[in-house]
């Protein structure tokens, strides 16, 4: 945990960590806190009138129709931005570590993504999808396909998902090929020699070994789909249409911000609080040990 | 080599190549729509290069949309850029000073303030939005550089990362300083900074980018247009330029917005690939 050998200094170690535990205290324990506070407590909308709620915030919110289809809404599009952005990954991931010479330079032609902001792959994307000028939504129309994301709630679902998983993919390319490095070519050549073909041995052997990343990968992927990609949502559809795309990170931002309502936006927050602390715990006790870098 | 293998080689390349053009077939489509004018882009995609690229880049860059009252992109490019680098200073700063005091001093409550930052991982700013802007908002720090950058500093990851590497430090180096009479300080500054720093390059860029590409907290604490980022601002030229067709600069400002993150991965590949790895263990 620390050294054998340490400084002796009654002050210093106190001035080392004192920025770093300032900004904590001010931005997020203080803020968090009042997150708490706040979610037991409702207001209106000019702070006037405060009243003690107990946990009725919470109790509304596990009733309301509107925050409950939100929940499925995000698990539904965070399982899916997972899935969209890991099986092309794991694809080239796998095809570039069989290569011999060159993998080193489709690397690098596909990990810039990961640098392009959430909310500037949404515009990326918004252009292509475009219903009026966007190339993609004209050919959809070429072969048939009424596409217009501000209407149709499933096409505006699937724009956002397509959006967050395509910066998403260079991330879990990375991690598969260091993942697919590290397999001994040993026990792949052993099982090519007992006569085992490629697609059999990428079954029964690399898939296996290679489970501790995926597992790894889709908890990130999730976490990221949950909380980073609130650029995307707010850039492609705010949410809409209809609250098709309303996840809960977007709709924690509409009701305090827009919507002004202190004592419900809290209460999410604390919720989605509950929601990273089992992710974060789930990612330290059952990931963290197995993975292999 | 048989030929059987040779065309499965083939093939392997062949599907990498068409992966790495579907991945940047959004930016192609950006290009090309950067360099005509606006009326080129109503109606059937033109799918070839248009002859406005320079002047759609000055026009953005100098004026922004004025039309659409957004501001111009060379102040947001600005505004980006300042956040990003004060963040990853900060951060890289802050965290190896709480680093080296966590491994290097045994002080009472070293350990509560070890969990005080871990705890932070925990709390990402989408769950504390509304109370950390009212912090801010009573700080008097809206529409600053500071309001912007000092909440973001704060990281548990990049202490971690610190903390990791102090550790696999040799004791040895600590004890030939104690006993060259070498106090904490000058340690630190002639031993282990030079140690640390391919981890502080690492973290560097991954923070640059963390920086650059926030977007929730600088449309929270900027309502000023002088104080707009790039990130941000797309979203509002785009909600104009819906109404106002102007692809075109929506577009060149997208390529702007991107360019300086996807050059410092490109550019600083080896130690992109570093930090990623090592903030995530």
């Amino acid at each position: 945990m620390h050294k054998r050998v340490t400084f002796d200094n009654k002050l210093l170690p106190y001035l080392l960590v004192s920025p770093q535990i300032l900004v904590t205290i001010v931005f997020f324990f203080i803020p968090a806190g009042e997150a708490v506070v706040y979610s037991l407590f409702s207001q209106d909308a000019f702070g006037i009138e405060v009243n003690f709620v107990g946990l009725s915030n919470f109790l509304f919110l596990l009733n309301d129709p509107h925050y409950l289809r939100s929940f499925g809404i995000t698990i539904f599009y965070s399982v899916a931005v997972a899935v969209s952005a890991l099986i092309p990954a794991l694809i080239l991931a796998v095809l570039a570590d069989g290569i011999a010479k060159g993998a080193t330079v489709y690397k690098t032609l596909l990990i810039w993504p990961y640098a392009v902001a959430p909310a500037v792959a949404g515009v990326l994307w918004l252009f292509m999808f475009n219903p009026a000028v966007g190339i993609v939504a004209q050919w959809l129309k070429l072969v048939g396909i009424d596409w217009n994301y501000k209407l149709n709630g499933n096409q505006a679902m699937a724009l956002v998902i397509f959006a967050a998983a395509w910066k998403q993919i260079s991330y879990n390319f990375l991690f598969f090929l260091a993942g697919l490095q590290a397999i001994p070519k040993s026990l792949i050549e052993a099982a090519a020699i007992d006569g085992a073909g490629p697609v059999r041995r990428f079954f029964t052997i690399v898939l296996p070994l290679l489970s501790p990343t995926t597992f790894f990968l889709v908890v990130v992927n999730m976490v990221y789909a949950f909380f980073d990609t609130f650029g995307v949502i707010h850039a492609v559809t705010l949410g809409g249409p209809a609250g098709a795309t309303n996840i809960l990170v977007y709709k924690v931002f509409n009701d305090g911000f827009i919507g002004l309502d202190l004592g419900s936006s809290s209460a999410q927050s604390v919720i989605l609080l509950i929601i990273v602390v089992i992710l974060t715990v789930v990612q330290f006790r059952y990931v963290e040990r197995k993975v292999q870098y | 080599m048989t030929s059987s293998n040779r065309l499965m080689s083939l093939l392997v390349h062949a599907i990498l190549i068409l992966g790495i053009a579907v991945v940047a077939f959004p930016i192609l489509i950006a290009l090309i729509a950067s360099s005509h004018d606006a009326l080129t882009l109503i109606g059937k995609f033109p799918f070839y290069f248009g002859d406005h690229f320079l002047d759609n880049y000055r026009t953005v860059l100098g004026e922004g949309m004025a039309r659409a009252g957004g501001g111009a992109v060379g102040q947001m490019l600005m505004n980006s850029f300042v956040m990003a680098i004060v963040i990853a200073v900060g951060k890289i700063v802050i965290s190896i000073l709480s680093a080296f005091a966590i491994v290097y001093f045994r002080f009472p409550f070293r350990m509560g303030f070890f969990w005080m930052i871990f705890i932070t991982l925990m709390l990402p700013v989408e769950v504390r939005i509304l109370p950390t802007y009212q912090v801010i908002a009573n700080l008097n720090l809206l529409n600053s550089y500071t309001g912007l950058t000092l909440p973001l500093i704060a990281s548990a990851t990049a202490t971690f990362l610190f903390r990791q590497f102090f550790l696999t430090v040799p004791e040895e180096l600590t004890e030939a300083a104690r006993i060259d009479g070498a106090g904490p300080m000058r340690f630190f500054w002639d031993v282990l900074l030079p140690l640390s720093r391919t981890n502080i390059a690492a973290l560097f860029v991954i923070v640059f980018i963390y920086g650059w590409n926030q977007y929730l907290w600088p449309l929270l604490v900027t309502q000023e247009e002088s104080m707009y980022t790039v990130v941000m601002g797309i979203q509002r030229m785009v909600t104009v330029a819906d109404a106002q067709a102007e692809w075109n600069l929506v577009m060149a400002t997208t390529i702007l917005a991107l360019l300086p993150p996807v050059l410092v991965v490109v550019l600083m590949q080896r130690w992109f690939v570093k930090g990623l790895v090592e903030t995530e263990k």
